[in-house]
């Protein structure tokens, strides 16, 4: 049996659990793996608790035409690893360990992902004893030429704590294995458990540089269980603010490029205007991140005539200051020596690690959710999808280059001409015994959160799947080869975040 | 070369003059509030307004500064202005009704020691970034921190004082503990946003600690979340009594 690729389960479109096939681990675990050996990928894969101690499983999986299917199983202690066969698959075993207490069996390196107690526990079922944070079985290189370098948590700038452990020979990274969970805070437990009031707005702070993307997501999800339905206005809106954030963080990573290989001239400016964009989303929400616009059943401001109008004139002044100096930084030698041929993802590892965002557009991978699971505006509006080939810190840089255009062209085009409608309309409670996929594309790539309700109309599980889950570890493998002193830029071109992956 | 000079003019000066009295954020942003209980949907008051000195104050501690909280937007106890000017030295200091916060200029030898020449180190523990963004903005040309005297440093032995943002994560408790202890004395503590005060939306979690006050003494705190740059540049500048 291979996992139905049935037409229910789209983006944002909620279904009763019972239709979600329900098999065997090992029919599990062999339906997926066939899914995944077509050419499929993880969009999420993870365990909630079930009555008598048991353990409920949930795949989602994208196949090569970009459609959605779930499937899943009940395990009570263990369940038959995946990734001995399929490497996609580890994080999200590791992670399954971790939050519900039960084995991956015959999982080749089972580690902690955010060296947390289990959360999601089976009642009954018993917590571990003498569980202890800092045990963290790091790899070794056992050889005398071999040194170890340890960066963090504390890093030397402002930024979030993680820590890194490159093994070196001489100043070449043999391998570098990245530690995390700092930032882990308890967001799933809490989207669980507080009142809606108070869950979007830990929704918001799940990445705070990504507050819009991850509100979109959360929104939509409770949108689909509580069947509100946006009018066009909301829609548009929630798009602009989208867009704007991606420009921002977009202006921003290519400035903090710039200044890691010292190239004044446009890091200064690309972080002014990151500014610019923020100040926009300031005055579209009263908040420079956009927290407080973004809510189930539509958005809480709306854009007046001369708002817009605001908007777009202070657009057009940034396009016209960016454009300078993006020809300054990509034409000049010196970046171009510094970008190129560092920090190499090679193609296959999109498929092999399942990634997403502009690392996998860096590698001529088309992958974006805006195109592949149109939501909202963006049915109407297309955007191109911008690749690049050669998957090193150039193209990653080349990649936001041609998304903030995109994102200003159709920032530009729409912001004055916004349909008609209510911002936001109410939402019904949520439906029980159901099962959303709610994915947005955020500025990072693929942000997902899958929300199961009860019998009770509860929220019973919300899964929340930063693109940084699911990028993490190609940063450790393309560090591979490369000099130690080119880390910095390297992360730079990735940035992913701490915050999202640790929850 | 030229290009790097044609540039360079073309991008102009974009520094903000500080204090500027002229300044004007835009009207949506939500800054220092007033109490409005009256109007306060049943149960959304909980511990956001708190009764001092006999009277209804914000705790600007708890605030998340959301729309929620707000009369006019979301039937809330509050009602926002437009004052940026957020941060308090004690705890105490944030509970206010349209009164900025108190703080207390540094005095003495803290004062001839700190007064021209603060340096900070940025400690990330449990946060969702959005604090460490604008920490790493009030250094861009805009803000420009650096001209006050002001400037975050890479190791704590040459700190003095913490910027501490962040519920502190219990995964981050220990790192957070040793890096205090890496600052030599005397040394500042600055909680920077709604987690590191009180927590913040993650309040409550057994994941963190409820804020850095559990485990260090605060010399200054900055509500908001994030707090606009401007709240912690005016909370700095009136720590060393530059304004």
């Amino acid at each position: 049996m291979t996992v139905r690729a049935t037409s229910d389960l789209r983006n944002r479109w909620a279904v009763p659990r019972a239709s979600i096939p329900d098999v065997g681990p090992e029919e599990f675990r062999g339906a997926l793996l066939a899914a995944i050996g077509a050419g499929g990928r993880f969009v999420a894969y993870f365990g909630m608790p079930e009555e008598a101690q048991h353990v409920r499983i949930y795949a989602v999986v994208e196949d090569e035409l970009a459609r959605l299917a779930a499937i899943s199983t009940r395990v009570l202690d263990r369940f038959p690893s995946l990734t001995p066969d399929c490497s996609s698959a580890s994080r999200f075993e590791c992670e399954i360990a971790e939050q519900c207490g039960v084995e991956p069996a015959g999982h080749p390196a089972l580690k902690p992902v955010r060296r947390h107690p289990p959360d999601h526990l089976p009642s009954g079922r018993a917590a571990p004893a003498g569980f202890d944070r800092n045990a963290y079985p790091f790899e070794r290189i056992e050889s005398h030429d071999v040194h170890e370098v340890g960066v963090g948590p504390v890093h030397a700038g402002i930024i979030e704590p993680g820590h890194f452990r490159f093994r070196a020979y001489g100043e070449e990274v043999l391998d570098l294995e990245i530690m995390l969970g700092y930032q882990h805070r308890g967001v799933e437990r809490l989207l669980e458990t507080l009142p809606p009031r108070r869950g979007v707005l830990v929704a918001e702070s799940i990445a705070g540089d990504t507050v819009i993307g991850h509100a979109e997501a959360y929104c939509a999800a409770y949108e689909a269980l509580g069947r509100a339905r946006k009018s066009p206005r909301a829609q548009a809106i929630r798009g602009v603010a989208l867009e704007l954030e991606r420009l921002a963080n977009h202006l921003g990573d290519l400035g903090a490029m710039a200044g890691d290989v010292a190239f004044q001239p446009a890091a200064a400016f690309l972080g002014q205007l990151r500014g610019d964009c923020l100040n926009l989303l300031m005055m579209l929400s009263g908040n420079r991140y956009g927290r407080g616009l973004v809510r189930p059943g539509g958005v809480l401001f709306d854009v007046p005539e001369p708002m817009a109008d605001e908007i777009h004139r202070r657009l057009e002044a940034l396009a016209e200051g960016l454009r300078p100096v993006l020809d300054l930084l990509f034409e000049h030698a010196m970046v171009q020596g510094r970008f190129e041929g560092v920090g190499v993802v090679p193609q296959a590892w999109c498929q092999s690690l399942g990634l997403v965002g502009p690392v996998a557009r860096a590698c001529a991978v088309a992958r974006d959710v805006r195109h592949d699971h149109p939501f909202g505006i963006f049915r109407f509006a297309h955007l191109p999808i911008a690749t690049a080939w050669a998957g090193d810190v150039l193209a990653r840089a080349l990649v936001r280059r041609l998304e903030a255009q995109r994102s200003l062209d159709f920032l530009l085009e729409r912001v004055r001409s916004l349909p008609r409608g209510e911002p936001r309309v109410p939402c019904e409670a949520l439906r029980p015994d159901e099962l959303v996929v709610a994915l947005t594309e955020g500025w990072r790539g693929e942000i997902a959160h899958v929300v199961v309700t009860g019998g009770d109309g509860q929220v019973a599980r919300h899964k929340v799947i930063d693109p940084s889950f699911h990028n993490w570890p190609a940063l450790g493998a393309a560090m591979a080869g490369n000099q130690i002193s080119d880390f910095p830029l390297c992360n730079k071109s990735f940035n992913l975040s701490y915050a999202g992956h640790d929850l | 070369m030229r290009d790097f000079l044609r540039a360079r003019l073309r991008q102009g000066t974009a520094t903000l003059r500080y204090p500027d009295p002229a300044l004007r954020l835009p009207e949506r942003f939500r800054g220092l509030p007033a109490v409005r209980c009256e109007h306060a949907a049943p149960g959304s008051a909980e511990e956001l307004v708190v009764l001092s000195g006999g009277k209804p104050r914000a705790d600007l501690g708890r605030c998340l500064f959301s729309p929620e909280e707000s009369a006019s937007l979301g039937g809330g106890p509050l009602e926002f202005g437009g004052d940026h000017r957020l941060a308090g030295s004690g705890r105490e200091d944030l509970l206010v009704d349209a009164e900025i916060p108190r703080v207390e200029a540094l005095e003495g030898r803290m004062r001839s020691l700190f007064g021209r020449s603060l340096r900070l180190r940025s400690v990330s523990a449990g946060s969702c970034n959005g604090c460490e963004a604008e920490l790493v903005a009030l250094s861009n040309v805009v803000f420009d921190l650096a001209r006050f005297g002001v400037q975050f440093v890479a190791s704590p032995r040459h700190a003095d004082g913490l910027v501490v943002t962040g519920a502190v994560s219990i995964n981050m408790r220990e790192a957070l503990l040793e890096t205090y202890e890496a600052v030599p004395e005397p040394k500042l503590v600055i909680a920077v946003g709604a987690c590191a005060i009180g927590g913040g939306p993650f309040r409550g979690s057994p994941e963190v600690m409820n804020g850095v006050a559990e485990l260090l003494p605060v010399d200054l705190h900055a509500p908001g979340c994030p707090p606009h740059p401007l709240t912690v540049l005016d909370g700095l500048l009136r720590l060393l009594g530059s304004v």
